[in-house]
């Protein structure tokens, strides 16, 4: 037996909720994908941390809707999800999960900073939380980063190419894109890597329309909820 | 194969830094993240010491007896030859 999606009234404070929680949840999924493949223990730790601080905040905010987590986790369709489309790409390599980790956590540290002086009593709690362990994110992907561009021809190109496929996707990530720039673009300084023209931008997650990755990775995540309703463990 | 460090936690205020493991990583600020990652996953620290490992000056098993045989007939380094008074309670 399968169980069908919900639906629920998308009010404008449900919709700012899933665009934050959504992100945090797909990238947090993402990046768990790493766990029993990352490249040495100190990166399947370090991944697996920044995984769960990010289902952590996802969490947090689903609960803020007053909705079922659970429900809004695993009983949504892809048109239902808000999160931005940067955070459902494949892996790709090493590269491409820290370059795109870096440059979501650089719009996520804005966000958060920003939030935790939000009128919404809720979020401004998990903002101050949040905040915290964004910081690391941020920290923790930029000095990869950085050796990553500023290492072996091979590390440096595909540190480069990573930028590059990421950065049409970088549209729909910040509303504040000087200040982002300010974060960003020192580091990519630092990593000898090219900033790309900031030129047409990927946009949609936000309202719904997604690329065909969500599905697959919405279909892994939610198939044992799906299949078997109410279990546990 | 990154260069090996050890890994020192501090839990509170007050004690020692204390070894807890190690770490591969490319250098020291990747290091001192690693170890967070891996070494205070659950509040385990205030304060974290990476030490390149080669910096390390061990002792020779070999000298084990040499060096450490001798201690164990002075007990009187011991301090439970002496009564405390009881004035001074908890030392």
């Amino acid at each position: 037996m399968a169980i069908t999606s919900i639906r629920f009234d998308e009010t404008p404070r449900i919709l700012r909720l899933l665009s934050l929680a959504d992100d945090c949840l797909i990238l947090g999924h993402r990046t768990s994908e790493w766990t029993g493949r990352a490249p040495t223990l100190e990166e399947e730790l370090a991944l697996a941390n920044i995984a769960l601080d990010l289902i952590g905040q996802a969490r947090s905010l689903y609960q803020a809707t007053g909705l079922d987590e659970d429900s809004l986790a695993y009983l949504r369709d892809p048109p239902q999800f808000r999160n931005a489309l940067i955070a459902e790409l494949p892996n790709g390599d090493f590269a491409f999960t820290i370059a795109r980790l870096f440059l979501v956590s650089a719009a996520s540290d804005l966000t958060w900073r920003a939030a935790a002086s939000s009128d919404d009593p809720d979020v401004a709690a998990i903002a101050a939380k949040a905040e915290k362990e964004i910081a690391y994110h941020v920290r923790y992907a930029a000095e990869w980063l950085i050796r990553l561009g500023d290492g072996t021809e091979e590390s440096h190109r595909r540190a480069q190419e990573a930028i590059d496929t990421l950065w049409p996707y970088t549209g729909e990530i910040t509303d504040d894109r000087v200040a982002w720039s300010a974060i960003v673009d020192p580091i990519l300084t630092r990593a000898t890597l090219t900033r790309p023209v900031d030129g047409w931008m990927q946009s949609g997650g936000r309202s719904g329309r997604h690329t065909e990755h969500l599905g697959r990775l919405l279909a892994e995540m939610q198939i044992l909820p799906r299949s078997y309703p109410g279990a546990t463990w | 194969m990154m260069p090996l460090w050890e890994v020192f936690i501090r839990s509170r205020n007050g004690l020692a830094h204390k070894h807890v493991g190690s770490v591969h990583a490319a250098d020291a600020t990747m290091a001192l993240h690693a170890a967070r990652d891996v070494y205070t996953r659950r509040g385990e620290g205030l304060s974290l010491w990476v030490v390149p490992s080669n910096a390390i000056v061990a002792s020779d098993p070999a000298d084990r007896d040499v060096l450490f045989e001798p201690t164990a007939s002075k007990i009187y380094r011991h301090p439970t030859f002496y009564e405390i008074p009881d004035d001074v309670g908890h030392m």
